[in-house]
């Protein structure tokens, strides 16, 4: 049975039609956009909260979307244990939402980065992960200015013994290194998962690696993780 | 009565003058008008007269660059970028600007409204934005002022490019003392609409509401088009508040908006504001329309109070569009707008007559026929005085054997690969969001032109931005011919046909007859390259004025390129070296002169020699055996040889590719400093697989085009006969060191 996603379109997002793409056309699931004024989120089994700038951002990433009426319905949404992926300034609003722990800061070095990065994968106990390989490498690009992800201490032995956290940036063969992490995140944290494990937050963009043309297509065996969970579920 | 009105100027010519204009064109506007113009008038002519909207020292020139074309679906300057027929129902606008003059003065908000201004010029016509570049211009890095500018000029673009979300796919950025103080900033967009689909910039229909959208107006960047139209001065300082403020967000949200409006169908006419804004935008649309209109600028929504009639319609706050609808149907564009939280207001009306005419406050404070503002109606245009500059003959006759030529060929080398003007700018692109929107094939680095894919098709689109301006200064003809052609070179080595360019033309002050001389030449090149290689002009950007007190920049006239890829998976080329064993090969012109090179830049310190010699019909022929090469899927590997020559063509190649090559230039002719860093023109160095060599060689032999094998590739060092033997790792540190280290001082 075709899965049913939902893409939230915030009125700065812009990588709404880049997910809506990879589901739609690469994925080839029923792909639907949810608009940031919606307040209900309907019948979908994974919802994607997506890149962009989602209200400009020009307070912190994410600060004002969290107030969204589509955000009141992604928090039931979760409540209810259904699956959300945020990616890039998804996880940005997920964390200000509390639905993710942590913040996030500006990178390291102050500036903008784009490039493709390696992750790994840090553990295929999720839903969202249990189709690949722990250690997997995967190489996706990053677009971010805000991504230096952060969290005390305690916070993150919290993750660790819940393992919670997914991907960690690493070099080409997986080795977790202060210079594979550009932007300067706790313990090189690339994407969370929240305690219950139906949300996903992540800087990197595995929506944006899903054709040999476009230089990757290793966001393909991460989605198709994720729909093998969601066909088990 | 409002106080405003009491404290207006008195008009005479004294304050025409203090407006920028001259006393004939005062006197212009008198015959126009019958009678001396109120205040608001003047302003509006001063800006709409300003060389930035009226072109008027420019047009006449213009006019003689072929502007013909089967795939143009409008004529150059007829609407606010070109629209080219790309095929499969699809048409690309693109178009180049500059923002030269505010990033001079506040190089980050400069930039970062340059980049805004020419998206809008492209979704206006009802084409979504899908590609950007950038072309800059520095001084020395070595100054910190430099850096500085530098540093800014690059947030601007990444905050406002990332946040609206279009991929930075290429652009070029040259560092000479010779742009010291007068930094150039061309920003490029390129967007995609289907055939039939696209709005103009008219108003018609007598009766029909006139609407302004988007963000509120305030008083920024008033007087911006004028402050452009002079030149830089000490005292530019003062006019920082002439630079509009950007906001990337509501750009969004207009575009969004503004392609959702046009799609209810009930849209007439549309343009955008950006150069003297509401003053510009209307009267521009009523000429085109052959009507009149009304305004009330009492309906305007403003972000401050208390503004003047001239200071609203002389505005350039950013983000806001002018839209002619049906009669009736204006709440449907009200609707979509108010979805996407922006104003959107009716403002004013489409009547009988020729005039535009602002009301305020129940007065009318400016009357004036539509036509007598614009471009193409009765803003003046000039011929101006145009004179050899002296220097020319001086520099083209330096003999370049006189100097002392060191034999230590890797020091040379990789001297050249850590030139600021060579080295990579992974540094700069690296805070571009080039990847959004999954499209680009081919990102800013390590590539001869950005690329990228159409969804839907199987055609892609290459696009490049390209000007030497060393070359311009050294022999302001050949300069401009090489522009073309370069530009054109490098969209075939990714596999595109070229079809036409946009230019954006950075010049001095053309009062000057030196000036205007090298103007005109770099132009009558640019023509004859255009018309050689069959890519007429749709259209571009003057900026005169670009000065520091010392002097003007080098003349640069940037090309801004389009080429089609037929089979964007099958034909996409790119110049890294592929496989071990693959042969390397030559294809091209001999590789003499070392006029303007990089090689005498970076070694020598000299900027001199004559530009080097093109053959505009060898040019030709050179890029369609070489595109048609590529299509045949023979070749694994094609880099254009530009600055830095034949040994940086290799060096880059193999950087690229993390392949080194043995190679050895006992075939070529003429010194060993000239065959490995002349930039001599219709040159490239291509690579494939050892059997395909013959078929190579034959099908160039076929086109008269000279080629030879000269190496293969392989292992980690590149060797070039026994003058240069460096390992790839060592070229690489330099290559991508430079510019981090330079700005991170």
């Amino acid at each position: 049975m075709s899965k049913k996603i939902g893409v939230i379109v915030f009125p700065g997002s812009n990588c709404d039609h880049d997910a809506y793409h990879a589901m739609k056309h690469v994925m080839n699931a029923d792909t639907t956009f949810l608009w940031h004024k919606d307040k209900e989120i309907g019948d979908l089994d994974l919802v994607i909260v997506p890149g962009g700038f989602s209200y400009g951002d020009y307070l912190r990433s994410g600060a004002i979307a969290r107030f969204s009426p589509i955000m009141e319905a992604v928090q039931d949404y979760v409540k209810k244990g259904f699956p959300v992926l945020g990616i890039c300034n998804g996880f940005q609003i997920l964390l200000e939402a509390g639905l993710l722990p942590g913040a996030m800061l500006h990178n390291e070095k102050l500036r903008f980065v784009c490039k493709n990065v390696n992750i790994r994968v840090e553990n295929n106990r999720s839903l969202f992960t249990s189709g690949m390989k722990e250690g997997t490498v995967l190489n996706v690009p990053v677009s971010h200015g805000e991504g230096n992800y952060f969290i005390d201490d305690e916070g993150l032995s919290d993750l660790k013994e819940h393992e919670q956290i997914a991907f960690r940036y690493c070099d080409a063969n997986g080795n977790v290194t202060q210079e594979a992490n550009f932007n300067g995140s706790v313990d090189s944290i690339a994407g969370i998962i929240n305690k219950q494990g139906n949300v996903l937050g992540m800087m990197p963009h595995p929506e944006r690696a899903m054709e040999p043309l476009l230089g990757s297509s290793d966001g393909i065996p991460f989605f198709e993780s994720i729909f093998n969970s969601l066909q088990l579920a | 009565m409002s106080q405003t009105t009491l404290q207006e100027p008195e008009v005479n010519l004294e304050l025409a003058i203090d407006h920028g204009l001259t006393e004939d064109e005062y006197e212009m506007i008198k015959d126009y008008l019958g009678r001396t113009p109120t205040f608001t008038e003047l302003g509006v002519y001063s800006v709409m007269w300003s060389e930035h909207c009226s072109y008027k020292n420019s047009i006449l020139e213009i006019k003689k660059l072929p502007r013909e074309g089967d795939q143009l679906l409008v004529g150059a300057g007829e609407e606010n970028a070109g629209l080219v027929d790309i095929g499969d129902g699809l048409a690309c606008a693109f178009k180049i600007e500059s923002h030269n003059h505010p990033s001079a003065i506040e190089p980050y908000e400069g930039a970062a409204t340059g980049v805004g201004g020419i998206h809008r010029d492209i979704f206006t016509m009802g084409a979504r934005p899908v590609a950007s570049l950038n072309s800059l211009r520095f001084g020395d890095m070595e100054n910190p002022r430099v850096r500085y500018l530098l540093d800014g000029v690059v947030r601007g673009i990444s905050d406002y490019g990332n946040s609206f979300g279009i991929p930075m796919v290429g652009g070029e950025i040259y560092f000479d003392e010779a742009y010291e103080g007068n930094p150039l900033v061309n920003a490029m967009s390129v967007g995609i609409v289907k055939v039939g689909e696209t709005a103009s910039a008219i108003a018609e229909g007598i009766g029909n509401p006139v609407l302004i959208v988007g963000s509120s107006t305030g008083r920024d960047g008033i007087h911006g088009a004028t402050f452009a139209s002079e030149d830089i001065s000490e005292e530019s300082e003062a006019k920082r508040p002439s630079v509009q403020v950007g906001d990337p967000f509501t750009e969004k949200l207009l575009l969004e908006a503004s392609l959702e409006a046009l799609k209810t169908g009930a849209i007439v006419g549309m343009q955008d504001m950006g150069a003297a804004g509401i003053a510009c935008s209307s009267s521009e649309m009523t000429a085109k329309g052959g009507l009149g209109m009304n305004m009330d600028l009492d309906k305007i929504p403003m972000r401050e109070e208390g503004m003047t009639s001239y200071e609203i319609l002389l505005s350039e706050s950013q983000e806001r569009m002018l839209i002619v609808a049906e009669k009736g149907r204006e709440q449907e564009i009200i609707d979509v707008y108010e979805k996407w939280d922006l104003n959107a207001v009716v403002c004013g009306e489409v009547v009988e007559g020729d005039r535009v005419t602002y009301w305020k406050d129940g007065e009318v404070k400016a009357d004036m026929p539509a036509d007598s503002l614009v471009l193409g109606g009765g803003a003046p245009q000039y011929v101006r005085e145009a004179k050899k500059p002296e220097y020319l003959d001086t520099v083209q006759n330096f003999d370049t054997d006189t100097l002392q030529h060191s034999d230590d060929f890797k020091t040379i080398l990789l001297d050249l690969l850590n030139a600021p003007n060579i080295a990579s700018k992974r540094w700069v692109h690296e805070q571009y969001d080039t990847t959004v929107r999954t499209n680009t094939v081919n990102a800013p680095g390590a590539s001869d032109s950005g690329l990228i894919r159409i969804k839907d098709s199987k055609k892609g689109l290459a696009v490049k931005t390209d000007c030497n301006g060393r070359y311009v200064y050294l022999n302001p003809r050949k300069g401009g011919q090489i522009a073309v052609a370069e530009s054109a070179r490098n969209v075939v080595c990714s596999g595109a046909k070229p079809v036409a360019i946009t230019n954006c033309l950075n010049f001095g002050n053309p009062y000057k007859p030196d000036v205007y001389w090298t103007f005109k030449e770099a132009l009558g090149g640019m023509g004859d390259a255009c018309r050689k290689l069959n890519t007429p002009v749709t259209g571009g950007n003057v900026s005169f004025y670009n000065e520091n007190p010392k002097g003007a920049i080098f003349p640069t006239p940037v090309i801004g390129m389009l080429g089609i890829v037929e089979d964007v998976e099958k034909h996409r080329m790119t110049p890294g070296f592929k496989n071990d064993g693959d042969a390397v090969l030559y294809i091209g012109a001999e590789r003499k002169g070392l006029g303007g090179s990089e090689y005498l830049n970076t070694i020598h310190h000299l900027t001199t020699g004559d530009t080097p010699d093109i053959d505009l019909d060898f040019e030709a022929i050179l890029q369609e055996s070489l595109l048609e090469a590529i299509k045949s899927g023979n070749l694994n590997a094609v880099h254009d040889i530009s600055d830095g020559g034949l040994a940086t063509t290799l060096a880059e190649m193999a950087i690229f590719g993390a392949k080194g090559a043995d190679v050895s230039i006992d075939d070529f002719a003429g010194s060993l400093h000239e065959i490995l860093f002349s930039e001599a023109q219709s040159g490239a160095v291509i690579s494939c697989d050892p059997e395909k060599v013959e078929a190579v060689s034959d099908h160039f032999k076929k086109f008269n085009i000279p080629v030879h094998e000269f190496g293969t590739v392989g292992g980690s060092e590149l060797t070039i006969n026994d003058v240069v033997s460096i390992q790839i790792s060592e070229m690489s540190n330099r290559y991508e060191g430079a510019i981090p280290k330079a700005m991170e001082v």
